[in-house]
């Protein structure tokens, strides 16, 4: 029991960031506000990047660029993550731009942030 | 080394150069821009094709000539360049043949828009189908997800901006889940690049390490794709999708834009989890179980539609199926029996939705039930209707029938599964018979001699005739002289 504890305690980011994207998932698929959809969205990348950054962190090292002319990569820690995760947080800002844009045109047509409520206008609208 | 080994690359460049530049040109400038794009590409890819044939060996593209792990690398063998070939021309008949709708569907000052949405399709599929980074896969998938969405998004009535956000929500689930699967793979391997990765998963399945995370990474990936291409059950978008998109969307993004998906999962399971592990992780079989279910409720669906639309919009879901289905099989047969499909679907499935376009402006109405006598009025268009219809069905001389007969060719390599693949094949028949024969008879059902005054003239269709003659060509030509078509299928998958 101590011992799986402390296993849980090491990998503590991981297992945060593995709730943090279910809850962001459940809420993108099932939630029925459009504005709450996209912070699910918005909830499950950042925890896929929380549980990439965690990756690339090693205790006791230095940031990535080179420090007092010192070469020794054992010294830093690894970028790869970090870059990774700079072009995930692009393709998650423009995603969630044109989701908003989207929300925005519906809002604007349809009056409601529903999506249900969406869907009973636009059939009442067009007959199907 | 060849000149030919950079076509890849400059097509990538050249797509998203031209997505750029068509955005301050007019829109019969974009256009023209995007036609003479595809051809590029088109002959391009050929010249590549033909490159890949004489040397009979995959070439890995070092971008910039920075070795692994530090640079980003491009493969191809035959597969993609004749994949992508296909895709291109597809995508320009696509916007040939759509042409009138666009002009009409999309408001004025708009059109210019349209055309950088599909150079950026052009360019994530290339890339999707060439790059050996799949951390770059993942960034392409979004981009092909944010640019699908625009064509679809830039018909301005409320149905489409409503189909718009359920597909993009359905996407960014699939992609969310691929981006985990391939975070886990990277945290167990250090790698990203897909050689590499292969090689660390090899070794790992064989020491048994981490089998509990490579089995998540494995499903994650593979689920997220299914999502994004529209397996059953998540086909739920594709009937508002591709039933309310302006055709020639409708068109690229059922016929090229999954199946830029779906062969990206593919390279996946060849390069990144190698078959061996893949068809030991019992995912496989999953695929098979739900293509199959796939195929029959897509079809039942689609049998139930009344809008015509949404009938072939629904008939895609169960083409899906059959990819999947293929997949699920086995490594070698059923993967080149789905590979087949890929190409019938992509070149069937677009002519349906530009020909029930041009015959649903001269039926008034998408409903089925209008469309009586409707073949009369328009008889090109009924004529490519029917003929991409019968390649749906499997009907032979069609190269519906050559997938059809490739699947079932293909069960027989596991003896387990010839009895359920052969009674969904034969049901899938049936029902498509039954949905496709349905509109094809109202079609041809005999009208008064008046009605047929306003018939539309060969000439006054212009491109969109062009278009739709070309499709039927390819598709008979290819359905007659499959032989050829499937050896260098299976050559390319003996490179992937």
């Amino acid at each position: 029991m101590r011992e799986l504890l402390l296993r849980l305690w090491d990998s503590r980011i991981a297992v945060a960031a593995v709730i943090l994207f279910a809850v962001g998932f459940v809420t993108l698929l099932l939630h029925r506000n459009l504005l709450k959809k996209i912070i699910g969205l918005n909830i499950m990348d950042t925890a896929a990047y929380l549980l990439l950054t965690s990756l690339g962190y090693i205790e006791n090292r230095l940031s990535p660029i080179i420090q007092n002319g010192d070469t020794d990569p054992t010294r830093y820690v690894n970028p790869l993550p970090a870059g990774l995760v700079l072009t995930g947080i692009v393709v998650s800002v423009s995603v969630t731009a044109v989701m908003l844009a989207l929300t925005v045109r519906l809002y604007q047509r349809y009056h409601s942030l529903n999506l249900d409520e969406i869907y009973a206008s636009a059939q009442k609208e067009h007959g199907v | 080394m060849a000149f030919s080994v950079n076509v890849p690359l400059f097509a990538i460049v050249l797509c998203l150069v031209c997505s750029v530049v068509s955005s301050v040109l007019s829109g019969r400038a974009a256009r023209r821009l995007s036609l003479a794009l595809c051809a590029v590409v088109a002959v391009g890819m050929g010249m590549l094709l033909a490159y890949g044939m004489r040397t009979g060996v995959g070439t890995t593209y070092l971008m910039g000539h920075y070795p692994h792990p530090w640079g980003n690398e491009l493969y191809f063998g035959v597969l993609e360049p004749l994949l992508l070939c296909a895709f291109s021309v597809v995508m320009g008949l696509c916007l040939l043949g759509g042409r009138k709708h666009l002009i009409e569907d999309l408001e004025d000052g708009k059109h210019r828009m349209y055309y950088v949405m599909s150079d950026l399709v052009l360019s994530a599929l290339i890339a999707l189908a060439t790059t050996n980074d799949i951390f770059t896969g993942y960034v392409f998938i979004e981009i092909c997800t944010i640019s699908s969405c625009g064509l679809l998004m830039i018909r301005q009535i409320g149905r489409t901006t409503l189909a718009s956000i359920r597909y993009m929500i359905f996407s960014l689930i699939g992609s969310g889940l691929f981006l985990l699967g391939v975070i886990l793979l990277y945290a167990i391997t250090g790698h990203l690049l897909m050689p590499n990765l292969k090689e660390a998963i090899g070794k790992l399945y064989a020491s048994g390490q981490y089998r509990i995370v490579l089995l998540s990474a494995i499903s994650l990936i593979t689920v997220g794709l299914a999502i994004k291409s529209g397996l059953f059950p998540f086909h739920f978008w594709m009937p508002d999708t591709y039933g309310y998109a302006t055709p020639a969307s409708g068109g690229i993004l059922s016929g090229l834009v999954s199946k830029g998906y779906i062969f990206f999962l593919l390279r996946v399971i060849f390069r990144v989890f190698g078959t061996d592990v893949f068809y030991r992780s019992g995912v496989s079989n999953i695929l098979y179980v739900f293509g199959a279910i796939g195929i029959v409720v897509g079809s039942i669906s689609a049998l139930r539609e009344k809008d015509v639309f949404r009938m072939i919009a629904y008939s895609s879901a169960a083409q899906i199926g059959y990819v999947y289905m293929g997949i699920g099989i086995s490594p070698r047969l059923g993967v080149l029996a789905a590979l087949f499909h890929i190409l019938t679907h992509a070149i069937t499935k677009p002519p349906l939705f530009l020909s029930a376009a041009q015959l649903s402006d001269t039926a008034n109405g998408r409903l089925r039930a209008n469309w009586r006598g409707a073949g009369h009025r328009n008889r090109i268009a009924a004529l490519t209707f029917s003929i991409c219809a019968f390649s749906m069905i499997g009907i032979p001389l069609t190269m519906g029938f050559v997938s059809k007969y490739r699947f079932a060719a293909a069960a027989f390599e596991r003896t387990a599964l010839i009895v359920p693949t052969l009674i969904v094949l034969a049901l899938s028949t049936i029902l498509n018979g039954w949905y496709f024969m349905r509109v094809i008879i109202a079609l041809y059902l005999p009208v008064n001699r008046d009605d047929g005054a306003q018939r539309s003239a060969l000439r006054k269709q212009g491109v969109y005739a062009i278009s739709a003659i070309v499709f039927v060509l390819m598709n008979i030509v290819c359905g007659v002289a499959a032989e050829p078509l499937v050896l260098l299928l299976e050559r390319g998958l003996g490179l992937l």
